[in-house]
């Protein structure tokens, strides 16, 4: 392979290659996320601090950002902070080894479009990426069990704004199944509706959560020691 | 004689103690009855307070027999003090009788005395040492009241003191103006003196029990990852080729650091939830396989309850005998009048009608039991698409949710 890099898979069904930008103070989990998505993304670069990642993701703007949770000065949160507002465009997926509830829900709050764990497949991390991508949420049966755990009917739940506060049922349904492992495809199968009211319920899911009372959601942490 | 024949140190008697032990560790130091030196010191006393002098002195400059064991000062044993200034006054007003200043002006000294002693005794460094405890709290008061009555004490004796020897004739308002002033001067020079090495030593303290604290949770921290995390790694490295025993050994290490890490949870005798989890990480373990735990709300556990999750662990145990897929998805949730359990693996799946009767893993283990116990179970398969097996219990609003 000596002459053009920019089109090593010509077989590939994607018009034009997703440029995907990793975050992650790890180095050695870069190099292993970076060699195994390669066949399917551009990995068009990498920080391991949270200012490194902020200016080059200003510079680069890639299509999508893989961001850890955990790292010095902020972590994701902080990266995700600096500059969602300025570049809409960018998405965040947020790829964690953590799998507590207030890394999870904080970094979905702050923005971030999907979160997996880093035991994820390759084929699985590509699938999501290119999911982000195309402005779908992506949730793993966790998220999808922290989520409901985080909008449990409470006997006060209609504190504040109840449009926002609560889930419906149909979105409740689609959350559990994604919890019981389900894919999209399964689930529309399931509730006799088709794959795009299934990615619409969960995209309003994930806009009720970055939106919804963060009071509500701060006690639901304290109440179970998160915080 | 059995004794021998160097003398005792000079310390402070713990035995034969009436006031700081001095006496007693004096006369244990030149083996002659304590009495005796009490007696000298009362006598010295009269001489303008010299015995209190002295004894502040040697109360400061000795040190306490075992100064590891603690000093408790309890209220009882202010009771001496009193005595001593009792038998100071009666002294002194038989030896001097009618010549009233000089009889005031050593009761004043020692008074002075006695008060710089306390101030003194409080802030030795052995003390402060132990001020550990009296930053904790309960101690605290005493020690500044004690701080506090010394410097009273000093205080009340320079003014008297300043009052009876000015050069003015008698007694008289101004002087005793100056001689406050005086004093104030002198205690303030004591505490700007005294203040910043009390401050560093209480900020040294408390510096030094935070550090404490934190060594004690690094060294948790330590026996945990060398029980555990060590130990697993050299089984991975001795099982290097056995992909199998590592996958199992990695999954098991994670799973009980993510526990450690970052779930508080309640013992899986008394939690839904934590019993769930328990069972699924012990099928996890036995058949090598990972189980995708999910679980909604939390419950205490009751004799149905324990049947539900015994139902689940069967449904595992079946995923993983018979799917031949790697994960199994388990997803558990509490609702206020309905719990359930969903176990799905995308495995080999099966024609439900073929299943025999007497085939006890889900008749009996799964679907009788959950009958016994008010619930229902629900079994979905199909051949190729993998097995689903639903398991439902109604319970009641009355019992607490946690």
């Amino acid at each position: 392979m000596s002459g053009d890099t920019s089109q090593p898979v010509p077989t590939e069904s994607e018009p034009s290659r997703l440029r995907v930008f990793l975050v992650d103070d790890h180095a050695m989990f870069r190099a292993g996320v970076r060699a195994e998505l390669g066949v399917h993304v551009d990995v068009i670069g990498e920080a391991a601090t949270v200012p490194e990642a902020i200016s080059a993701i200003a510079a680069h703007q890639p299509d999508v950002v893989l961001l850890d949770v955990h790292m010095p000065e902020g972590g994701g949160r902080a990266v995700l902070e600096a500059t969602r507002r300025a570049y809409p465009q960018v998405r965040f997926l947020a790829l964690s080894v953590s799998d507590a509830a207030e890394d999870v829900i904080g970094l979905i709050r702050a923005g971030a479009r999907g979160y997996v764990t880093k035991t994820i497949s390759p084929e699985e991390l590509a699938a999501a990426i290119r999911r982000v991508a195309d402005g779908d949420a992506v949730f793993s049966p966790r998220l999808a069990g922290f989520v409901l755990d985080a909008f449990a009917a409470r006997p006060d739940a209609s504190l504040a704004d109840p449009e926002l506060d609560q889930l419906t049922n149909r979105e409740r349904e689609v959350l559990r199944l994604l919890a019981r492992g389900y894919a999209y495809k399964e689930i529309a199968k399931e509730l006799y509706i088709s794959i795009k009211t299934v990615e619409t319920h969960v995209s309003n899911v994930l806009r009720k959560l970055q939106m919804s009372n963060r009071y509500e959601l701060s006690r639901w942490a304290a109440d179970r020691r998160l915080v | 004689m059995t004794t021998t024949t160097a003398y005792p140190p000079l310390r402070r008697s713990r035995s034969d103690r009436m006031v700081a032990g001095v006496a007693g560790g004096i006369a244990e130091h030149v083996r002659v009855p304590a009495a005796a030196i009490r007696v000298a010191f009362l006598v010295l006393l009269a001489a303008h307070g010299l015995g209190a002098v002295l004894y502040a002195v040697y109360w400061a400059v000795m040190r306490d027999e075992d100064s590891d064991v603690p000093v408790r000062r309890e209220p009882v044993k202010m009771v001496p003090y009193a005595l001593l200034g009792f038998g100071i006054l009666v002294v002194m007003t038989l030896l001097f009788g009618g010549d009233g200043i000089s009889l005031a002006a050593g009761w004043l000294l020692a008074l002075v005395v006695l008060g710089g002693g306390l101030i003194w005794h409080q802030a030795e460094p052995g003390r402060l040492t132990k001020l550990t405890g009296l930053l904790g709290g309960d101690r605290r008061p005493a020690f500044v009241l004690s701080l506090l009555g010394g410097g009273l004490l000093v205080a009340v004796g320079i003014i008297g003191l300043a009052t009876l020897y000015s050069p003015v004739e008698g007694p008289s308002l101004s002087v005793v103006g100056f001689a406050v002033v005086f004093a104030l001067i002198a205690l303030t020079g004591v505490g700007v003196v005294a203040a910043p090495t009390l401050w560093r030593t209480a900020t040294a303290l408390r510096a030094e029990k935070e550090g404490r604290i934190r060594e004690q949770e690094r060294a948790e921290l330590a026996a945990m990852i060398h029980d555990q995390v060590l130990h697993t790694l050299a089984l991975i490295q001795r099982n290097a080729a056995d992909q199998a025993t590592v996958t199992r050994l990695a999954r098991g290490q994670e799973r009980s650091l993510r526990n450690w890490l970052y779930k508080p949870m309640g013992s899986a005798e008394e939690y839904f939830a934590a019993a769930v989890e328990e069972a699924a990480a012990e099928v996890e373990d036995t058949f090598a396989i990972a189980v995708e735990t999910v679980v909604v709300g939390d419950r205490m556990v009751d004799d149905r309850i324990r049947a539900l999750v015994a139902a689940t662990r069967e449904a595992l145990v079946n995923a993983a005998r018979h799917a031949k897929v790697g994960t199994v998805s388990l997803y558990a949730e509490v609702e206020p009048d309905e719990m359930s359990v969903f176990v799905r693996d995308r495995g080999v799946g099966f024609d439900m009608s073929t299943i025999d009767d007497n085939r006890h893993g889900v008749r009996g283990s799964i679907v009788g039991r959950m009958q016994r116990h008010g619930g229902r179970a629900e079994i979905r398969s199909e051949p190729g698409e993998g097995t689903e097996v639903r398991l439902h219990l109604p319970i009641g609003t009355s019992k607490e949710t946690a």
